[in-house]
């Protein structure tokens, strides 16, 4: 199977008055293509740094990044939000739209950036799939939490990503808009085959994974397959 | 899925049309605040706009009147007595000649004995060609040549109560005034509050006694060609033949140039102080386009993770920019084109030409072109960090502005702004000199004004006020927390101020320079033009009215013709030489005496009180006038004393105390030498009270009409009206400035509103009172508004100092009352928009707010 993600001796520091920050520690996996893959760990465990690096928003210390075969500690902010837009989707967990941009159009976005011909059509099928067909103009103001969430599911799908980064990202919903959700997340990800890497505190979530990597003070401290992993560990 | 795959190689293309379409989109939301960001360069464009119009129009309406300006094909003057060689060629031009011989004299209205020094002008003849001599009655420009009839300037019939049909008295004659003088050709309202006009007929200037030998008179000889004659090309042949008789000439053409020149210089400058508005409204729009960047982050963060390289997200805000500038730029543009209509009435006392109102498209483009430029140039200040915001901010928000000094491209910024000041001001004014100059000045009066707000915010953190109550602290910490707008405001209103204020310092210093010079002991009232034969009856006339003779000298006028042998035509062609051309332009009035005034003291060289038989004729020059022209002790001058050429040569160098009010030369001769040369005497005098002043002044014209007086306290008057037209037309320019200053103050206020409006709702919520609120808004105001108006005003105060010492050379003692009152004016205003702006925050329940502007 192919390897979507490869990390090797990946490290963050940080400077902050004077001391130096470990906030990831020489962190080793990969993730194989159309997998689907948790990173749970407690708060300041560096999740989310982690889900930064793996997804190209930030620069590591050291360490190599590879996704899809592309070095992206090789590479400039600019080239990086090129693979991104090419390779990759988002979910956050405060949703992210932009606020001036209707449903369809923020949908639109990541097609429109890399000039393709057909995006309206595109996205539109993308906000029926999610169950939005009829709240295509409106506002992201205008749309309750749930639905905000899933106008950003149908955008991270819109590129046809090749690997799919979550954060949190049922986080700011109730528990039956989160199943929805989640339900949504994992339909489209079996439908598109999109590898899906979801950085979460819900271990309930996290066991939808085939796979878990915890993460404590800036290391792994357990890589296992979901089976595997009993739940009061996590 | 059209998808190509990633390569290193390959840049995110730009897609124009689509970035174009997201700075719409995102724009949505804020279209209104961006209008209000870029309300604040509207004036300074109209202001741009509306002189930039005003200029085209003066100059198509100077090509269009210039025959009127002149009121003939050609004009020929002299201020010499014309010489008979002369006649056969002033008789022999033209189809038409007219005549007018102009000199100062005093007239008297008999009606109320009223007495003041005018410009007689005797005509003779059908001028002016093209024109009219404008009157009331109308048919009065023409008729009054008929019989002994004058016409008399507005301003003197209301100053002296007089009515068509009064007479008034030149001289020995007395005419009937057949109308009133509105205005000559190319005459302007300016030069008649100068001095104002009267018009009387050639035939009886004899009559009068005043053209004597020895009077002061200009001849000017007005002359109208054929059609089929080209003027210009005639006097080009002529020149050498004027030349020769020292006759000055003007045609249709050189008017043009000349009244074209002197107004571009006024447009230039309006033009300018017009930029300061513009400039003011700019770092505005820099400090307003930065909190709206600030406020994009999140937006320009997920588009970025969207895949938008920072070029695109760079370019989006442009567009955003570019559009407002425009659109701002074309309503200053529609509102410098109302303004337009308005200027030719403020300036209407300078205009010599009735200006038309038309649409100036040129004028219009150039208003919109400079606005969308400058504004963009200064967006670009807080544009260029959109491409330092991290794609992480989606994560977690983290605003790490690039440290100041370590971004070139902000250095790269200021440096095209101070380059766009310079290349803007040497196309207005020129000079490689004054542009570097004004762009300095410009440069430094915004880093002092930044440097004085930035002190005072330290100032007012390091020394805080903890004692206070809390509502005040609260006010008051708000000048430096963060997002406050206290250095914008500081740097707009504060220039604004200043400008105010250091006009109204430098009209004062001006002022009260004449007015010290009339007070006290000091002279307050000069004749002139005092025949030789006339001079001991004045003395003894001055004293039988119990006023002294504080001096009385002698003047003879003459031209200098040679230093150390060379002539003007030869300094002309030698340019290594030192003595400049410019010493054998003018006409010298100069005096003899065996003694220095209190107001001279030598310099360099040796004073020669009495020319001696056998030896050179020492001659006294003025240090700074003998710097100017170039010449040293020892050097030799030849001076053609009306037909007599007499030789000197440079005994000393003086330097004079020219604030006194007495006469004071450039030249001066020993005696024994002029006292046989054409001569006329100055007597100095000093009368207590008015009535004294006009029954001495009655007694002269009576007696000897020819002597011309000059009362300090009428000059004062004529001064100060002078100032207030200059001062209207500077004021009228800088309440673009001050307006501009108003409105970024209101826009900053509404951008601030935005930052604040959790912080007030959150003390709100909290249990404040309204009240309260209402308080602590009107405190930062207050502590705002005031510290603006105080830097401001310091700032004039350091302005009109420095100019009162260097420029006036005089002492500054500011008026302080009206200073007050500016500072409360400005301090009052700036907490009411504070306070009107922020009325959504106090009348509305918290949550509504909150749900309306979130």
């Amino acid at each position: 199977m192919k390897t979507i993600l490869n990390i090797q001796n990946l490290s963050k520091t940080y400077q902050s008055a004077g001391h130096t920050l470990t906030v990831l520690n020489d962190i080793n996996f990969f993730v194989n293509e159309g997998s689907t893959l948790s990173i749970v760990g407690p708060s300041g465990s560096g999740k989310t740094t982690l889900l930064g690096l793996c997804a190209g928003l930030d620069r590591s210390s050291s360490g190599i990044v590879e996704l899809n075969n592309i070095r992206l500690d090789h590479l400039n902010e600019d080239q990086r939000a090129q693979v991104r837009n090419q390779y990759v989707g988002f979910i956050f967990q405060n949703f992210q739209l932009l606020p001036t941009l209707t449903a369809l159009e923020n949908v639109m976005v990541p097609l429109e950036l890399r000039g393709s011909k057909n995006s309206k059509v595109r996205a539109l099928d993308l906000l029926d799939k999610v169950g939005l067909s009829d709240r295509v103009s409106h506002y992201p103001a205008q749309l309750s939490g749930g639905e905000q969430q899933r106008v950003s599911l149908a955008r991270a799908f819109s590129n046809s990503p090749k690997i799919l980064f979550a954060d949190e990202p049922t986080g700011n919903l109730d528990a039956e808009t989160s199943e929805k959700v989640v339900k949504l997340i994992f339909d489209l990800n079996k439908e598109t085959g999109t590898t899906l890497v979801l950085v979460t505190h819900d271990l309930d979530l996290a066991s939808k994974t085939q796979r878990i990597i915890k993460l404590k003070g800036g290391l792994v401290i357990s890589d296992l397959e979901t089976v595997a992993i009993p739940v009061n560990q996590a | 899925m059209d998808q190509i795959p990633y390569s290193p190689q390959t840049k995110t293309p730009l897609n124009f049309k689509w970035l174009l379409l997201m700075a719409i989109r995102d724009s949505r939301r804020n279209r209104s605040r961006l209008f209000l960001f870029i309300s604040s360069i509207i004036l300074g464009i109209a202001a741009l706009v509306a002189i930039y119009s005003f200029e085209n129009n003066l100059k198509q309406d100077i090509d269009d009147q210039a025959k009127t300006l002149l009121g003939a094909d050609l004009v020929i003057e002299t201020n010499k007595p014309v010489i008979k060689d002369a006649l056969p060629l002033l008789t022999g031009l033209g189809s038409e000649r007219s005549e007018e011989r102009s000199f100062a004299s005093m007239i008297l209205f008999p009606k109320n004995n009223g007495t003041r020094l005018v410009n007689i002008k005797a005509l003779e003849g059908s001028y002016p060609y093209y024109g009219n001599i404008e009157t009331t009655p109308s048919a009065a420009g023409k008729s009054f040549r008929l019989a002994k009839q004058a016409l008399v300037d507005k301003t003197l019939m209301l100053q002296f109560n007089a009515k068509v049909g009064d007479t008034v008295k030149v001289g020995e004659v007395l005419f009937k005034i057949a109308g009133i003088l509105n205005k000559a050709p190319g005459q302007t309202g300016f030069a008649s509050s100068v001095a104002p006009t009267v018009f009387i007929p050639l035939k009886y200037l004899e009559e009068t006694g005043l053209s004597q030998k020895g009077s002061r008179i200009t001849t000017n000889f007005y002359y109208r060609f054929t059609p089929d004659i080209n003027v210009e090309r005639l006097v080009k042949r002529m020149e050498s033949r004027f030349d020769k008789f020292e006759l000055d000439f003007e045609t249709i053409e050189s008017r043009k140039e000349n009244t074209g020149r002197s107004f571009e210089d006024l447009s230039r400058f309006l033009a300018l102080v017009g930029f300061i508005a513009l400039l003011l409204g700019c770092i505005g729009v820099a400090s307003a386009i930065h909190i709206y960047i600030r406020e994009k982050i999140s937006t320009i963060a997920i588009l970025r993770c969207l895949g938008a390289s920072s070029r695109q997200a760079f370019i989006i805000y442009l567009i955003q920019i570019v559009g407002i500038g425009l659109v701002g730029s074309v309503l200053g543009a529609f509102l410098g084109v109302m303004v337009q209509q308005i200027l030719p009435v403020v300036l209407k006392d300078f205009l010599p030409v009735v200006i038309t109102i038309g649409i100036s498209w040129s004028a219009i483009f150039q208003g919109v072109f400079l606005g969308v430029v400058i504004s963009v140039l200064f967006a670009l200040l807080p544009l260029i960090s959109v491409r330092n915001i991290s794609p992480l901010n989606t994560l977690r928000l983290s605003f790490e502005e690039t440290h100041f000094f370590k971004d070139r491209l902000k250095w790269l910024v200021y440096g095209l702004i101070i380059l766009f000041i310079f290349l803007f001001t040497l196309l207005q004014v020129g000079g490689w000199k004054e542009s570097i100059s004004f762009t300095a000045g410009v440069v430094t009066s915004f880093l002092i004004l930044t440097g004085v707000s930035a002190g005072l915010i330290w100032l007012a953190k390091r020394f805080f006020p903890s004692s206070w109550s809390y509502l005040w602290r609260q006010g008051f910490a708000n000048l430096f927390r963060p997002n406050n707008q206290t250095l914008i405001l500081v740097v707009s209103i504060g220039l604004g101020t200043a400008f105010i204020c250091t006009l109204f310092f430098v009209q004062d210093i001006l002022i009260s320079r004449v007015t010290l010079s009339s007070s006290g002991n000091q002279p307050n009232m000069v004749l002139f033009d005092i025949q030789t034969s006339q001079k001991d009856s004045v003395s003894r006339l001055t004293r039988k009215m119990n006023m002294p003779v504080i001096q009385q000298v002698p003047i003879v006028t003459m031209r200098l013709e040679e230093v150390n042998g060379k002539s003007s035509s030869d300094v002309k062609k030698d340019r290594n030489m030192r003595i400049s051309k410019q010493a054998f332009e003018r006409e010298y009035r100069v005096t003899y005496r065996d003694s220095l005034t209190v107001a001279e003291t030598i310099t360099d060289g040796k004073w020669t009180g009495k020319a001696e038989p056998g030896k050179p004729v020492f001659v006294s020059l003025e240090e700074g006038f003998a710097e100017r022209i170039g010449v040293k002790i020892g050097d030799k001058m030849a001076f053609n004393v009306q037909g007599a050429m007499i030789e000197t040569q440079i005994g000393s160098f003086r330097k004079v105390d020219w604030q006194r009010i007495q006469t004071n030369f450039l030249v001066i001769f020993p005696t024994g030498v002029l006292e046989e040369a054409p001569q006329f005497h100055v007597l100095i005098t000093r009368f207590s009270g008015n009535r004294q002043s006009a029954d001495f002044q009655q007694a002269i014209v009576k007696n000897f009409p020819n002597i011309s007086i000059i009362d300090l306290g009428l000059v004062l008057s004529v001064l100060d009206e002078i100032l207030s037209k200059i001062g209207f037309v500077i004021r009228f320019m800088a309440a673009f400035s001050i307006i501009t200053g108003l409105v970024v103050l209101i826009a900053s206020v509404l951008i601030s509103k935005f930052q604040r409006i959790r912080e007030s709702v959150l003390l709100r919520t909290l249990g404040a009172s309204r009240k309260q609120i209402l308080v602590i808004t009107a405190m930062e105001y207050f502590f705002l508004g005031s510290m603006a108006a105080f830097t401001g005003i310091i700032l004039s105060l350091a302005a009109s100092w420095a100019l009162a010492k260097f420029n006036f050379e005089t002492s500054f003692t500011p008026n302080i009352l009206p200073v007050v009152v500016l500072f409360l004016i400005i301090t009052s205003l700036t907490v009411m928009i504070g306070l009107f702006n922020s009325r959504s925050i106090l009348n509305k329940p918290p949550l509504e707010v909150l749900r309306n502007e979130g």
